[in-house]
């Protein structure tokens, strides 16, 4: 008998069209990151000039530096708060108002970015705070801690709860059953949710426009300018850059769940 | 922590629960407790006491508070009114994790990510057991079930008995003075629940441990327990060993739920020394034996085991039969339904009732064997009879 997962040749070529629809432009971005020519639409040879080129650009590094602390400290913060709001909503007693709080904590997700980004920047201009770096900080937790808590709540949503009460007959106070056992538990949608909070704060560009003060650009803000001015190829460079490192978190990121799920748990979502 | 958890002789280590029945007091003692939920008393008002090694099990349909009143034992849930006592201690608010009981969960509740011996050891190391005695008593509890060589297994790894073992290894291995069960045996096919309840049995009469089990299963709890609690609406509605249960259920409904039976209602006519004679509605007069309790003179009920019913073609055959088969009946076969060890006739009864007589096939050929249609004569004593209040 022929296997059912046998592709046909029309869902080849569908499935073809659709990867080049969504990969051709990245490649073409990467080839031309490796172009000599100082024209980015026309190719020169190849070479690695961009690259030394990025390498050698205070401000593009600066901003780069920037954006890399901002992102980890955004997502570590991120990830800790949406953790407790997850852990709170789906553990804690039923209280008045809850479904209210679940859904203020979502908005943000559906929320238009101009919107977060635009009353954040009244928030601190009120509290005249001197907007740099912990400005959009603060801005991107805001935003990426309901990713978080969506990716943790829908794991333990799936959690038997039975486990934890296994855990506190045997001996466990509550905080430590929780430690001992559901933690290890949701620690593939925690290692989740950081990747997810980070790979936002790192691309985003509208938020971090309206929070960030002069000397404090971001990547994606410093690029744009950039592009403003003109495409040079280094751009082109900057971007294989962090299309790479994004590829490796997550690749990193399924590798950790498929993991944990090895150790005989269903995946975390990803 | 309160628990002492040394040697490795598992008698030894029991004999704290003898020592509160040598006192005169039972182990467990359970004071007028009940719980509400919203507006819903899931439990209401149940006393109960429970001795050291004890087989004890709550039986009830689904949502009769049975599993509420474990997890008030277990400490998942605290009681709103009432006491209850340990060994004469109240752990009523005591949180789980302070009460020497242990619990084994009706969907096992292993941690997915810890191996079988993590599962068994992990009430050990929070005990602050030394690692060579958790090694030992692992090992001890990994022999008790039978699990050798699926020590390094993950849960997922397991069938679903050998999972059961594993969930049971786990609550024991701390040696609680109490143990519950909350449906243990419902995940597993039929053969399998047959005899892993001989297992449990032997299990606890060797460990001399107290046992309480929830089930909604009564033949189960007919089969381990030695004592049984019915509960129906958050109340206990009787609390008997299993022949008393199944031979003088106290209320109709118990009759009902234990068993099956036939039920005739009538109203009571004449004393007759120590018979009663009761006029029913679909059966005629029956004389039945007086019960033990008094009975009033309103509407009540005659219930017949359909065991305690002969069939025969032309009534009770020998002279002795004839003097105390003092209720016959005669009918048609109206159903027959063959069960192998028995076979269930429903009588139409010319009365107007239906009759179940459960017949064992003692022999192999059909032989004394009914068919539809045929006459009968049923007939049973009067100390086959219970009378219930309507």
């Amino acid at each position: 008998m022929r296997k059912v997962s046998r592709l046909s040749r029309f869902n080849i070529a569908s499935l073809a069209l659709g990867l080049a629809f969504l990969y051709l432009p990245i490649l073409i971005l990467v080839l031309y990151s490796f172009n000599a020519s100082r024209l980015v639409t026309v190719w020169g040879g190849w070479s690695l000039r961009w690259y030394h080129e990025f390498f050698n650009d205070r401000a593009m590094i600066e901003a780069a530096w920037m954006s890399l602390r901002v992102a980890v400290a955004s997502a570590t913060i991120a990830t800790l708060l949406g953790t407790l709001a997850a852990v709170a909503l789906s553990r804690g007693e039923r209280f008045r108002g809850r479904t209210l709080f679940s859904g203020m904590l979502y908005a943000p997700l559906v929320m238009p970015e101009v919107i977060t980004g635009l009353s954040l920047l009244l928030l601190f201009v009120a509290l005249n705070a001197e907007r740099g770096f912990w400005t959009v900080t603060v801005a991107h937790t805001t935003l990426t801690m309901c990713f978080v808590a969506v990716v943790v709540q829908s794991r333990l949503g799936s959690l038997d709860r039975s486990l934890e009460e296994a855990a506190m007959d045997l001996g466990c106070d509550p905080v430590r059953a929780f430690v001992a056992v559901t933690l290890p538990l949701i620690a593939p949608a925690i290692v989740a949710g950081w990747m997810l909070a980070f790979t936002l704060s790192l691309d985003d560009l509208v938020i971090a426009s309206f929070t960030t003060g002069p000397g404090s650009a971001t990547l994606p803000i410093r690029i744009y300018s950039e592009v403003r001015l003109g495409v040079k190829p280094e751009i082109n460079a900057i971007c294989t850059l962090v299309i790479a490192l994004i590829a490796v978190v997550i690749v990193i990121a399924s590798l950790a769940s498929k993991l944990s799920s090895s150790q005989g748990e269903s995946a975390a979502p990803l | 922590m309160a628990e002492e958890l040394p040697g490795t002789n598992v008698a030894a280590d029991t004999a704290g629960g003898d020592a509160f029945l040598a006192a005169g007091q039972p182990l467990l003692r359970i004071e007028g407790v009940a719980k509400t939920f919203g507006t819903f008393r899931a439990v209401d008002g149940v006393s109960l006491d429970i001795g050291a090694g004890e087989f004890f099990a709550l039986l009830g349909p689904s949502g009769c508070g049975k599993t509420t009143l474990l997890r008030m034992l277990a400490g998942f849930e605290a009681p709103d009114e009432g006491r209850i006592l340990l060994g004469g201690k109240d752990i009523g608010q005591a949180l789980p994790h302070e009460r020497p009981i242990n619990m084994m969960f009706q969907n096992y509740a292993l941690f997915p990510h810890l191996s079988v011996r993590d599962n068994i050891a992990f009430g050990l190391k929070r005990a602050g057991m030394p690692r060579a005695d958790i090694a030992a008593r692992v090992a001890e509890m990994v022999a008790l079930v039978k699990l050798e060589g699926l020590e390094k297994r993950k849960p997922d790894q397991l069938s679903g008995g050998q999972r059961q073992r594993v969930a049971l290894a786990r609550a024991l291995a701390r040696r609680p003075q109490l143990l519950l069960l909350d449906e243990p045996l419902a995940a597993l096919d039929k053969k399998l629940r047959e005899n892993t309840q001989a297992e449990l049995m032997e299990l606890q009469r060797r460990l001399g441990m107290t046992f309480i089990i929830v089930t909604h299963d009564q033949e189960e709890a007919m089969t381990m327990a030695d004592r049984i609690g019915v509960m129906k609406s958050g109340k206990l509605a009787q609390v008997a060993s299993p022949r008393e249960l199944y031979e003088a259920p106290r209320s109709r409904w118990i009759a009902e739920f234990v068993g099956d039976i036939n039920l005739f209602d009538g109203e009571s006519k004449l004393r007759d020394g120590r018979r009663l004679v009761i006029g029913t509605r679909d059966a005629g007069a029956l004389v039945v034996a007086e019960p033990r309790e008094a009975v009033g003179t309103g509407k009540l009920a005659v219930a017949i085991r359909p065991e305690k019913v002969k069939l025969s073609r032309h009534g009770p055959v020998s002279e002795a039969g004839r003097e105390t088969a003092i209720n016959t009946l005669d009918g048609v076969i109206a159903d027959i339904c063959y069960l192998g060890g028995t076979t269930t006739y429903k009588v139409k009864l010319d009365t107007g009732g239906m009759l179940q007589a459960s017949v064992a096939n003692s022999a192999r050929l059909d032989v004394d064997a009914y068919s539809l249609n045929q006459h009968v004569v049923a007939w049973f004593t009067p100390d086959d009879c219970v009378v219930l209040q309507s």
